[in-house]
């Protein structure tokens, strides 16, 4: 039987109403930190939506049986990692103004997550605009030199692969080549600029690479991501303007 | 609300944040949750630890906790927080650092609080109650405590018997928790301002002299020779010999939860649910829900109208469930649904009502419920295959009642039925557990012709039956595990073997041990303390998922541990009790005339019914005049109160 034909007697189910385009699209950046850095982003999401109708943002629905809002998420950092830089579209059914909106959001956000910056979307796709990211690695009670030296090594091979145990086993990741720079500020802490390549590669994936070099690099790291956005000769540009 | 401010006074998060990262989903355990509080230790005159025994995403969703959480908050004198178990790996972490048990709010010590609560649904989460109270740093024996540990306070359904815990809680509740909490602060507040006078037992003594809290280690309990208990009776002046439950009976002046806490983390129930009455006189003989929260006591149109819009503001969650013992039943149910689909229409809030009655009214209801046209599945509980059976646990609903029921739900388009039954209840057979088969190809057959066509289901979900306190099955012989088994095998089998329907009846079944277990603690005395202590050293965490429990454990625990007494887990399972015996529970007062929950069970036996007395003359069940309570049922006449709509401006 083809779909969308019914025998006779049987109730028709009633089609899903086709929803209007959306009137407007804004792009977002907000902060991860505190506790909120052990959110997933599955997590974020459902806080996301859930803020959105408290806030009573008019969001665009998507058509179908189970309409949901239009929200574009886009490389989220980990769980765990704390975050001044994430980045979210939203579709919405009546034009706002950007500046508002992130206010009413912030009305109402949990703990640790607060909008940065709004700006309405450009042509780009957000995902194509993410092109590299800054952290920073936080690595307590590392011996004065270690991380210089861990980083130096790393810096002068030519690849260098580690494994990660993800949600479909065991992957390898060559950490080299996301490197765009790393640097030591001081004792404990490494600042890596990295590109987002597939797979992508993430800074504790950097981390592990450092402990295969020298196992005197602590295992445990806080991470921060300071900034992504287009890798641009000056360095990470600002996605929403740039 | 995004300012990380400084941390609060006694918080473990900086010795907590490193354990974080090295577990699996560590959002469960930082709270900082929309509508969470943080209150200043220092001006709060009474601390309260709510707890629920179980993981996050269980734990979160429940109603009791949330209500307690926010009355007491409201208090500018009281504080309350929230705990809950901690899985395996964290438990490791937390062990291994010194880390003691913390609350979610401020990630305070949680032996540092007052009182310790913890809400009971389930006998199962007995082991989970015993690892919470060590990794706090406190005796797991209430004899052993000192001044300055928190009151572990036992509360739920399961408090109507807590004697399997006696050795474990200082303090068990029973009934509605609402005004029992803030008495209990009261008293916790006024020994406090008497300078703590006769430390702990003079608080506990405080306690137990108002009749309405149960202190267990003032009651002594003597037995027989034969292992059944000669009486129960306190061991000190001022100690009242029965203990009575709470009523809260004006549920529109406490219309709580009314901001609950958004959870970050995933959990089983994201919904906002409003308890639309208290309460069921319906009379289902293996009920023990529906026979410790008599009488029946409903919140108004109104108030669950107001309830509904300020949960979902509060919240910004999008589903409401409609939530009591049997929904339908509701005086106005029929102009709630209404108009609450009426207010809600072409938003995306949508409405669930859990339908257990089997009725064509039940469909209006769920069509109602169902305007945007997703019709996927409704629920029936039957409860038992065969008519005979249904007279024996008092379900008044025919064949023919739910075969009506389901031609109309199939011809309004629904695609799907659910039906829920019970195996292993008093005087069951094979037969009887077979009839639930022919019940199911009736539903399929009927479905067919109504629906026009062969695109139905019908799942059967199954469970075994644990006789409960406090009901009029309470004497009566559970059914063992391998009957259970060998019953639902026969049920399998029938399913499978039918050409012509069996593809279209899906069957879901538990095995029947762990519902032995749940037997053992449900209808256990204090000896039973010590299987459960015995177990939970052997490792016993998370009885209530498949994965932790280990059945042997349980039946090695308890042959070893009730030998001395001349017991074993059969006498407290599969043994049937007589009138004469004294029930560990009889000193606990639900309310219910022990005669009259005997004479019900005799009808049981007879395959007599009785009437739901909301509509019929009153059969003197003994609550109402015990508890001076009465019915409180609408209909009050009246309808939603307009909303005043303002919206932001955000243009």
């Amino acid at each position: 039987m083809p779909p969308g034909t019914t025998l006779p007697g049987v109730a028709q189910r009633q089609p899903p109403v086709q929803q209007a385009p959306p009137a407007q699209r804004l792009r977002l950046r907000y902060s991860k930190l505190g506790p909120a850095r052990f959110t997933s982003h599955r997590d974020f999401g459902r806080a996301l939506e859930r803020a959105l109708r408290r806030a009573q943002v008019p969001m665009a629905y998507s058509s179908g049986f189970s309409p949901h809002p239009r929200i574009s998420y886009a490389n989220a950092a980990p769980t765990s990692a704390a975050s001044e830089a994430e980045y979210v579209e939203l579709a919405l059914a009546e034009v706002c103004d950007p500046q508002k909106i992130a206010a009413a959001l912030n009305e109402v956000l949990p703990h640790g997550f607060e909008i940065r910056d709004v700006a309405e979307a450009r042509r780009e796709p957000l995902g194509e605009l993410l092109q590299a990211s800054d952290w920073v690695i936080a690595l307590a009670d590392a011996q004065p030199g270690v991380l210089a030296d861990a980083a130096s090594a790393l810096l002068e091979r030519g690849e260098y692969v580690v494994e990660r145990m993800t949600k479909n086993g065991l992957r390898s990741f060559d950490v080299r080549s996301a490197i765009v720079s790393l640097t030591v500020p001081d004792a404990e802490t490494l600042a890596l600029r990295s590109r987002h390549q597939t797979p992508l590669v993430r800074p504790d994936d950097v981390v592990t690479a450092l402990r295969g070099l020298d196992d005197r690099v602590p295992p445990r790291a806080l991470l921060t991501r300071l900034a992504q956005g287009p890798l641009t000769d000056s360095g990470i540009g600002d996605p929403l303007r740039d | 609300m995004t300012t990380l401010s400084a941390l609060p006074v006694h918080s473990l998060f900086a010795r907590l944040e490193p354990l974080l990262a090295q577990v699996s989903k560590p959002i469960q355990y930082v709270g900082g949750e929309h509508n969470s509080v943080v209150k200043d230790w220092n001006a709060a005159d009474v601390r309260w630890c709510l707890s629920y025994p179980d993981a996050y995403e269980v734990g979160q969703p429940n109603q009791g906790v949330a209500i307690l959480y926010e009355i007491l908050n409201e208090r500018d004198w009281i504080l309350a927080e929230r705990t809950y178990s901690v899985w395996p790996d964290m438990e490791a972490r937390m062990r291994e650092a010194g880390v003691p048990q913390f609350t979610l709010d401020a990630h305070r010590p949680v032996g540092m609080f007052d009182a310790l609560g913890v809400s009971f649904s389930t006998e199962l989460g007995y082991t989970n109650l015993l690892t919470i109270v060590d990794l706090a740093g406190m005796a797991l024996h209430a004899a052993d405590r000192v001044d300055g540990d928190p009151l572990v306070i036992a509360g739920g359904h399961a408090a109507f018997n807590p004697e399997p815990i006696a050795d474990f809680i200082d303090v068990a509740v029973l009934g509605d928790g609402e005004e029992a909490a803030l008495l209990i602060s009261d008293i916790i507040r006024e020994w406090k301002q008497d300078g703590r006078e006769g430390g702990r037992d003079g608080l506990l003594l405080r306690l137990a002299s108002t009749g309405a809290f149960y202190v267990p280690r003032f009651y002594d309990v003597d037995y027989l020779d034969d292992g059944r208990i000669q009486r129960v009776a306190p061991n000190r002046p001022g100690v009242p010999f029965q203990v009575r439950k709470h009523t809260l009976m004006d549920l529109d002046q406490w219309p709580y939860p009314k901001k609950p806490i958004v959870p970050m983390a995933e959990t089983v129930h994201e919904r906002y649910s409003v308890e639309i009455f208290r309460g069921c006189t319906r009379g289902c003989r293996f009920c023990q829900a529906g026979m410790i929260t008599r009488p029946v006591r409903e919140r108004n149109i109104e108030t669950i109208g107001a309830m509904v819009e300020g949960g979902l503001r509060a919240t910004g969650l999008e589903e409401v469930g409609l939530l009591s013992l049997s929904s339908a039943d509701h005086s106005e149910i029929g102009e709630v649904t209404k108009q609450l689909a009426d207010r809600y229409e072409g938003s995306q809030v949508s409405l669930s009502l859990p339908s257990t009655r089997v009725d064509a009214f039940n469909i209006d209801l769920a069509n109602e419920l169902s305007r945007n046209g997703r019709r996927s599945g409704l629920t029936f509980a039957p409860e038992g295959g065969s008519e005979r059976m249904r007279k024996v646990i008092n379900k008044m609903v025919t064949e023919d009642d739910l075969i009506n029921t389901v031609a109309t739900a199939f011809s309004s388009g629904w695609r799907q039925v659910k039906l829920y039954f019970m195996c292993g209840l008093p005087t069951e057979t094979d037969e009887d557990v077979l009839a639930i088969a022919d019940m199911a190809r009736r539903v399929i057959e009927t479905g067919r012709k109504a629906a026009g066509t062969r695109d139905i289901r019908c799942t059967v979900s199954i469970g075994g039956f644990v006789p409960k306190a406090h009901t009029p099955f309470q004497w009566a012989s559970q059914a063992s595990a391998e009957t259970i088994h060998n019953r639902l095998m026969l049920l399998r089998d029938a399913i499978r073997q039918d050409r012509n329907y069996g593809k279209a009846i899906g069957l879901r079944y538990h095995d029947g041990e762990p519902g032995i277990i749940e037997g053992l603690l449900s209808r256990g005395d204090r000896r039973v303390g010590r299987v459960i202590e015995r177990v939970w050293r052997e490792g016993g965490k998370f009885d209530g998922w498949s994965e932790h429990f280990s059945y042997e454990r349980w039946t090695t625990a308890a042959a070893e541990e009730l030998a001395q007494f001349g017991i074993d887990l059969d006498w407290y399972t599969v043994r049937e009790r007589e009138y004469e015996e004294v029930l560990p529970w009889d000193h606990l007062d639900a309310g219910l005339d022990r005669d009259w929950l005997w004479e019900d069970w005799q009808d049981a036996l007879d395959e007599r019914e009785v009437e739901d007395c909301r509509w019929t003359p009153c059969y003197d069940c003994g609550v109402c005049p015990q508890m001076s309570t009465d019915i409180q049922i609408g209909p009050t006449g009246k309808t939603l109160l307009p909303l005043t709509v303002v919206k932001p401006s955000l243009a």
